[in-house]
């Protein structure tokens, strides 16, 4: 099978809504708390540290490093199935908040991977309606 | 006022067939699981005042409770993955120190192995429940999947961090599958070694087809009553002396730390409560869903230091002969493993302390401790039980 198949395309929660409009205009904003003055991750209208309801959006440069991964074998998704071996991440950004990511533009060899090293974003265009930030390596030699 | 001896395990079963189990309704093994323990406890069902079960699917005990022909008068379907019957057990022992049921029944039961092969689950599950859910935005369109795909993320940190090998993990695997080839009941008996597990299949790399457990049909249950009630049971009680339960997160990155569970947090409670430490316990059972949640769980739980759980497992110290029996069953990589094992690390513990195991029994013991984990690593639940 060499089509790709369809992957589900996220429907933005009501509260992520300006994160993924951002993601269309290629800008990563991460939700961020005046009161306690800390980034925080996944969106919400409120801070879930100090529970303070006035949060703000602020643009994150999109940098940070390889917390950990996996190199996934299986797919018991079928969307999945084409795509193994891939490489699933959280990558901790520069602000402080830790995100879940597919690693792109990597090959999905522990030799060539390691924890700590520099990431950044990458958006790909999923649908007419969603971008989808993924984080890759940066400056890694490679084809 | 603790839950210390308040309430005492007095009954645990299988359902009568487990492994796989092609001809039976979940529901079913629910009602052997059931049936079977509260023969253990010599209870009739009609005594049963208080229901507890987590993942049926919806209103878990009203149709259980339904299913079996039960009225409650207390009810709890406490739902946090297979730590849930550990969770169940504190809540049941609570209720009872509380005066409001005398005798609750908690089962489980599930066919996992055998719904993969059903059409109408199949063609359903890949299916996103919820748009509107942060794995659904945040994971799932990432490639986040089973299990194993995010355990596997969670062992790198800690090979990372702490130096743990793949070799350490299969130690686990292989100390398991020594305990299993001593449980009749256990489905997978054939030798297994370290070579074994590394030559196996990656499914999730670093994490290899050995050293995730397995996928079965089976049921459980348990019984705990009030201490009066316990003084007259067919066998004698196996008492809760300390519980803990916690949990963090659900989603892999928003864990605080990758390299602690929840346990961290529930173990201390139960501790304290049982008057007792990680030296004064004889047997453990620790939820095995993979290698891996073994060993930094045994960190949690303070049999060793953090980042010591490598070279505690090394050596096959804790195989059968080994100098810290773990997972005696041969647990959930090799004895059954349904979806939610932690019902089956209650039934061991009880076993190992009635001194019912046979050629697998750990010679006198008193003391045992519990751990459920469920969902990734997000929750724990301790019990610490023990008999007079």
């Amino acid at each position: 099978m060499t089509e790709a198949r369809r992957k589900t395309v996220p429907v933005p929660m009501p509260e992520a809504r300006p994160f993924w409009e951002g993601c269309k205009r290629g800008e990563l904003l991460l939700p961020y708390c005046p009161h306690c003055q800390n980034y925080f991750w996944y969106p919400r209208p409120f801070c879930p540290r100090c529970f303070h309801w006035q949060v703000e959006w602020r643009p994150s440069r999109g940098r940070g490093t390889l917390y950990t991964y996996a190199i996934q074998y299986r797919a018991l998704n079928p969307e999945w199935a084409d795509d193994v071996p891939y490489v699933t991440a959280v990558v901790e950004l520069e602000e402080g908040v830790r995100l879940f990511t597919l690693l792109v533009d990597c090959e999905p060899d522990p030799q060539k991977l390691r924890i700590g090293m520099p990431v950044e974003v990458v958006f790909q265009e999923l649908s007419e309606e969603i971008t989808i930030p993924r984080f890759r390596p940066v400056q890694e030699v490679g084809p | 006022m603790t839950l210390n001896k308040k309430a005492a395990i007095v009954g645990v079963a299988e359902s009568d067939e487990i492994g796989v189990v092609p001809d039976k309704s979940a529901l079913q093994l629910h009602a052997e699981a059931a049936r079977n323990a509260l023969e253990d406890a010599g209870i009739d069902k009609s005594e049963v005042d208080a229901i507890f079960t987590a993942g049926v699917g919806v209103m878990d005990t009203v149709l259980i409770a339904e299913y079996l022909g039960i009225t409650p008068r207390y009810s709890d379907t406490t739902q946090v993955g297979g730590a849930s019957f550990e969770f169940h057990v504190q809540h049941a022992a609570a209720a009872i120190a509380a005066g409001i049921c005398n005798v609750a029944l908690i089962t489980h039961g599930q066919t996992t192995y055998s719904d993969r092969r059903r059409p109408w689950r199949r063609a359903r599950r890949w299916t996103y429940a919820d748009p509107w859910l942060p794995a659904s935005q945040f994971e799932g369109p990432h490639g986040a999947g089973t299990a194993p795909s995010v355990y596997a993320m969670a062992a790198m940190r800690h090979m990372y961090q702490y130096g743990t090998t793949q070799e350490q993990l299969a130690e686990i695997a292989v100390a398991t599958r020594k305990w299993a080839q001593l449980n009749p009941k256990a489905l997978m008996r054939d030798p297994l070694t370290i070579e074994d597990v590394l030559q196996s299949p990656y499914i999730a790399y670093p994490l290899h087809l050995y050293d995730c457990c397995l996928v079965t049909d089976a049921g459980g249950a348990c019984v705990v009553v009030s201490p009066e009630r316990a003084r007259h049971c067919r066998k004698k009680p196996v008492w809760l002396l300390g519980a803990g339960e916690a949990h963090t997160h659900i989603s892999i990155y928003s864990m605080p730390d990758l390299t602690e569970t929840p346990a961290k947090i529930a173990a201390p409670i139960a501790y304290k409560m049982a008057g007792l430490g990680p030296e004064d316990i004889d047997v453990v059972e620790i939820y095995d869903s993979f290698t891996y949640t073994v060993l930094v769980t045994l960190e949690d739980l303070g049999f060793c230091a953090k980042g010591e759980g490598g070279p505690f497992v090394s050596g096959q110290r804790t195989a059968p002969g080994g100098e810290f029996p773990l997972n005696t069953s041969g647990g959930g990589l090799s004895y059954t493993h349904p979806g939610m094992f932690g019902m089956f690390l209650i039934v061991e513990a009880v076993r190992q302390l009635r001194g019912e195991c046979g050629p697998r029994q750990v010679p006198g013991a008193k003391t045992a401790l519990v751990c459920g984990i469920g969902g990734v690593l997000s929750s724990a639940g301790v019990l610490i039980l023990g008999v007079e």
